[in-house]
């Protein structure tokens, strides 16, 4: 893999990440996030549309005219999400009851939009589709990550697997019930962003 | 009838605020929250598209997208089901009401054009009005409840964000940890005031 590849895949993971540094795509990533399950699937969605989408767009960028590129755009984006809704709803139809307008929300979801407009539509295809990854990646790291803690403390499983046996089933662990109410994301995130600012420093906002 | 749209009408402001309830818009909820002026302006221009959008899209899923939704046409319609579409076609109807509300205000109302400046073909991305068009699609409201919950949901929208503007405004006085400046702590803002709002849960009117 040559140098500019790896920067393309993973400089989104710390560097560049899109939802720490750019506030990007912040609104899907709390909601989804009380189980690791809903989360792992809403990352994939995310990173399979963003890739295909920074492909599509960017096979097609110089016959776009720029004054109705966004709907395009949005076009192409909405499309791949409904065909992304009616895999899910046919393979895993709990999740996505779950999951409910979230999946439909990736159309809106800045992320794609962002790297759509900022990448694809001045680079090659090839690099766009690994420049989609790499940032779904990077959006998939912060949200398995929330995901992680809030279903743990929150419910004291993974992926549906007990592991702290809680109050109610006769064990020892009780129940963090802040971690199951959307207020616990945002500070997750909040310190997330602190604990990645302060190991680089270079991202700090100067006011 | 009143009661209803009065209850659905709070609920929508209130306990299940858009922004603080279902994280929606968060984009431009942390980005534009910098300065209580343009909070304000924004927060108006989402309340006017989603008051227009809501109802407008319930209007179109109804009677072109639902089963049997086209037997106005032809008889043979009836089985014709076309609700896959429905993202793309809201989607389409809230690019195309942004951009006749950014001609309009442009037209008769230049100051507030000015005013608005960026923010107002940004709306069209913002998950807040997309979100509410699918929540209605969800739960099925009818034309009225569609409308009420459409202004309900914008409101709420408009007061989380002011109110968000309003303390960060205040937050250049004190003395934040250098890493948590700016995004870090407005997150954390953010959660505090998604507290506040769970007050307002399980209230039934």
């Amino acid at each position: 893999m040559d140098k500019q590849t790896k920067g393309v895949l993973f400089d989104p993971l710390f560097n560049n990440n899109p939802i720490a540094l750019q506030v990007l795509g912040i609104c899907s990533a709390l909601a989804v996030t009380t189980k690791l399950e809903t989360a792992l699937v809403m990352s994939i969605a995310l990173t399979t549309v963003t890739a295909f989408s920074n492909l599509a767009i960017s096979s097609i960028r110089n016959y776009i005219p720029s004054s109705i590129r966004i709907i395009v755009q949005l076009t192409i984006i909405a499309s791949l999400v409904i065909m992304t809704d009616q895999v899910l709803k046919a393979f895993v139809y709990d999740v996505s009851k779950q999951m409910s307008v979230y999946v439909g929300l990736i159309i809106t979801n800045c992320i794609v939009m962002g790297r759509a407009e900022a990448y694809a539509m001045a680079n090659k295809p090839g690099i766009s589709f690994l420049d989609g990854i790499g940032n779904g990646l990077g959006y998939s790291m912060v949200l398995l990550v929330v995901a992680f803690f809030r279903e743990l403390f929150g419910s004291g499983k993974l992926f549906g697997v007990e592991l702290f046996k809680t109050v109610n089933d006769g064990g020892w662990y009780t129940t963090n019930g802040l971690m199951v109410m959307s207020p616990s994301a945002f500070f997750l995130i909040g310190g997330m962003i602190w604990v990645i600012r302060v190991y680089k420093p270079s991202q700090q906002e100067k006011e | 009838m009143l009661e209803h749209y009065l209850s659905l009408l709070t609920k929508s402001i209130f306990v299940e605020n858009m922004a603080l309830a279902f994280f929606l818009g968060m984009c431009s909820f942390l980005a534009v929250s910098k300065k209580v002026e343009t909070a304000i302006g924004l927060g108006a221009a989402v309340i006017f598209v989603l008051a227009v959008c809501v109802p407008l899209n319930q209007l179109i899923i109804v009677s072109l997208l639902k089963e049997g939704a086209l037997v106005w046409i032809s008889p043979e319609f009836a089985t014709v089901d076309l609700t896959f579409l429905s993202y793309l076609v809201q989607i389409g109807t809230i690019a195309a009401v942004v951009q006749v509300v950014e001609m309009t205000v442009d037209r008769y109302a230049p100051a507030l054009y000015n005013a608005l400046g960026v923010f107002l073909p940004l709306i069209a991305v913002n998950c807040a009005i997309l979100g509410a068009s699918l929540f209605m699609e969800q739960r099925e409201y009818s034309l009225g409840e569609a409308a009420v919950f459409g202004v309900g949901s914008g409101i709420g929208w408009a007061l989380a964000i002011v109110a968000l503007a309003a303390l960060r405004e205040k937050m250049r006085y004190s003395n934040v940890p250098e890493g948590l400046r700016g995004l870090g702590i407005a997150f954390i803002l953010t959660g505090l005031m998604a507290i506040g709002f769970l007050a307002f849960s399980g209230i039934q009117l």
